[in-house]
C-alpha cells in the first residue's frame, strides 16, 4: 500500500506517495536521487547511511520512509551552502578525514548531530558519537581530528 | 541482505486502544516500535508479515510518570531519552550504563525500551541469510526440525541478548502488559520463558505498555563482554545491584546473552564487616558459573563465556562495595 507522506528534505518541503515497505535509504537514493547517502552494510551495522531526522542521527537503511511523515530530514547534500563546504566538510577535507569517501557522508552527518548537541566535544565524546560508523580506510585518527577541527573552527567563528 | 523489504501493510495507530483493535482485525500482524532489530530481521527473511503495527506514533507511549517515589516509563521511550534523564542516572545507574552499551548512538535514537525488553533471541544458526539457513536445513526456531546448537534437545537454545532486561531486573522492575482483555502487571523476570523460539510470556495481541521502577534505592552497574565496543550484542552481560540491609550488603545479579531468557540471581549471602571478602567473592563467582548456561549460539566458546561473565560479575560487585 502507498500513502501520501509529507517531508522536509534539506529545507525543501516535499510530498510523495510512499509504499509502506519502502526504506528511507531507498526513498532518498532512488526516488529523490540524493545518492550522497550511502548504502553500506544495509543492515544497521556500518553507519554509512546516517542522516539527520529532526536533528538527530538515524540510520536510513533500517528506517521505514512512511514512518517519517512530517519529519525534517537532512542529508549530506544539504550541508554545504551556496557552493561552499560546511565547516565539517571542510575540516574532513583539510585534515584528510576522507580517503575512499564511502563512509564520509555518514561520518559527517553523525558528527553534525553531535556538534549541534555538544559544540565542544572531547575525543571520548567524538568516539562515542561515531561508534556506530565504520571506516575501512583511515583508521579513525584523522576522522576524530577532523571533527575536533570543525568544532574549534566553529568556536572561533562564533 | 535482500535489497527490498517484502510487501506489507503498515498500520499507524495513535493510541494503545487503536493498536489492540488493529491486532484484533489482523491477528497475524506484528508490533513494531523503533524497528532497529525487527527491520534487519525482516530483511534477512527471518519472518514474514502481512501487517506491521507501528507503535511509534502512539501519543504518550514515551511518557515518564512520577508517582511519588515510583517511576513509570512508557515502553516507547527511546534509549537516548532514557540516557538523558538525570533521575534515572542518579537512582538506577545500571539502566543508564546498559542503555549506553546498546548498539550505536543512531540506533539508540530510534530503539525503544519496550523493543529492547522484547528483543528477539539470537543464534549463530538463526541470524543468517536465507541461503545460509536453507543450506543448513533451517533450525528449530524457523522452519527446521532440529536445534543445531543442541541437536539432541527438544527446544531452541537461541540466546536472549537484550542489554536492558538485566539492569531493570536488579532494580526489581515490573512491567505492565495490556490487551483487549485488560491489563496485568508482573515482575520483569516473569516476562521471560527459557525457550529461544518463544521466549516471551506475552499473549497474542498483548503489548508491553510500561515499566515500573520502585522507590527502593540500590547501587548498581552493568557490564558486557562483546567483540566490538559499539554495535554489538553481548556475548554475555551482567547487571549487579547492591543493597545495605541491617548493616550487611546483599547482591542481586542478572545475566543476558547466556540463556534463552535473562537470568536473575538473588544472592542472599550477606557481606558484613567481618566477612572474608576474598572467600565471599570466590563463592559468588562459583554461584554465577552454576547459574548461567551459555550455549554454542555465538562464535565465542560457551565455557569461556561462562568463566568470563562470572569474573565480570565479581569485578562489578567488588566495585559496588
Amino acid at each position: 500500500m502507498k500513502r501520501i507522506v509529507s517531508l522536509n528534505i534539506n529545507g525543501k518541503p516535499v510530498e510523495d506517495a510512499i509504499a509502506d515497505n519502502l526504506l528511507l535509504i531507498e526513498y532518498l537514493r532512488e526516488t529523490r536521487r540524493l545518492t550522497g547517502t550511502k548504502q553500506g552494510c544495509d543492515g544497521g551495522e556500518c553507519g554509512a547511511c546516517t542522516v539527520l531526522i529532526n536533528g538527530r542521527p538515524r540510520l536510513a537503511c533500517i528506517t521505514l520512509a512512511s514512518t517519517c511523515d512530517g519529519a525534517k530530514i537532512e542529508t549530506i547534500e544539504g550541508q554545504g551552502e551556496g557552493g561552499r563546504l560546511s565547516a565539517l566538510q571542510r575540516a574532513f577535507h583539510e585534515n584528510l578525514g576522507t580517503q575512499c569517501g564511502f563512509c564520509t557522508p555518514g561520518m559527517i552527518m553523525a558528527s553534525e548531530g553531535l556538534l549541534r548537541q555538544n559544540p565542544d566535544p572531547d575525543d571520548a565524546e567524538i568516539k562515542a558519537a561515531l561508534g556506530g560508523n565504520i571506516c575501512r580506510c583511515t583508521g579513525y585518527v584523522k576522522i576524530i581530528k577532523s571533527v575536533r577541527a570543525a568544532a574549534q573552527q566553529s568556536a572561533g567563528a562564533a | 541482505m535482500s535489497a527490498n523489504l517484502p510487501e506489507f501493510n503498515l498500520v499507524k495507530p495513535s493510541s494503545i486502544a487503536e493498536a489492540l483493535a488493529a491486532f484484533r482485525d489482523q491477528p497475524h500482524a506484528k508490533f513494531c516500535a523503533g524497528g532497529t532489530d525487527l527491520i534487519p530481521n525482516m530483511r534477512h527473511g527471518l519472518f514474514e508479515v502481512e501487517t506491521l503495527i507501528d507503535l511509534g506514533q502512539i501519543v504518550g507511549f514515551d511518557a515518564v510518570t512520577i508517582n511519588g517515589a515510583d517511576i513509570e516509563l512508557g515502553a516507547g521511550i527511546s534509549l537516548s531519552k532514557l540516557v538523558g534523564r538525570a533521575d534515572i542516572r542518579e537512582r538506577f545507574p545500571a539502566i543508564v550504563k546498559a542503555c549506553e552499551k546498546v548498539a550505536g548512538l543512531s540506533h539508540r535514537e530510534a530503539a525503544t525500551l519496550g523493543g529492547n525488553l522484547c528483543l528477539e533471541t539470537r543464534c549463530l544458526y538463526y541470524n543468517q541469510s536465507e541461503w545460509w539457513r536453507k543450506s543448513n536445513d533451517y533450525c528449530l526456531k524457523y522452519q527446521g526440525d532440529i536445534c543445531h546448537v543442541a541437536p539432541r534437545g527438544n527446544r531452541c537454545r537461541a540466546a536472549f541478548c537484550g542489554d536492558l532486561a538485566p539492569a531493570f531486573m536488579v532494580h526489581r522492575a515490573e512491567v505492565e502488559l495490556v490487551s483487549l482483555n485488560g491489563a496485568r502487571r508482573l515482575p520483569l523476570a516473569d516476562l521471560y520463558v527459557e525457550d529461544g523460539a518463544a521466549h516471551l510470556a506475552l499473549q497474542p495481541g498483548e503489548i508491553l505498555a510500561s515499566v515500573h521502577l520502585p522507590a527502593a534505592r540500590a547501587r548498581s552497574t552493568y557490564g558486557k563482554i562483546c567483540q566490538r565496543g559499539a554495535i554489538d550484542f553481548p556475548q554475555a552481560g551482567v547487571a549487579v545491584s547492591c543493597r545495605k540491609e541491617a548493616g550487611v550488603l546483599q547482591f542481586e545479579l542478572a545475566f543476558t546473552g547466556t540463556n534463552s531468557k535473562p537470568i536473575l540471581l538473588e544472592y542472599r549471602e550477606p557481606l558484613g564487616p567481618k566477612t572474608d571478602a576474598d572467600s565471599y567473592f570466590e563463592a559468588l563467582e562459583k554461584q554465577v558459573q552454576k547459574s548461567v548456561s551459555p550455549q554454542r549460539t555465538t562464535t565465542t566458546a560457551p565455557h569461556y563465556r561462562r568463566l568470563a561473565v562470572a569474573a565480570l560479575a565479581v569485578r562489578l560487585a567488588r566495585g559496588l562495595v
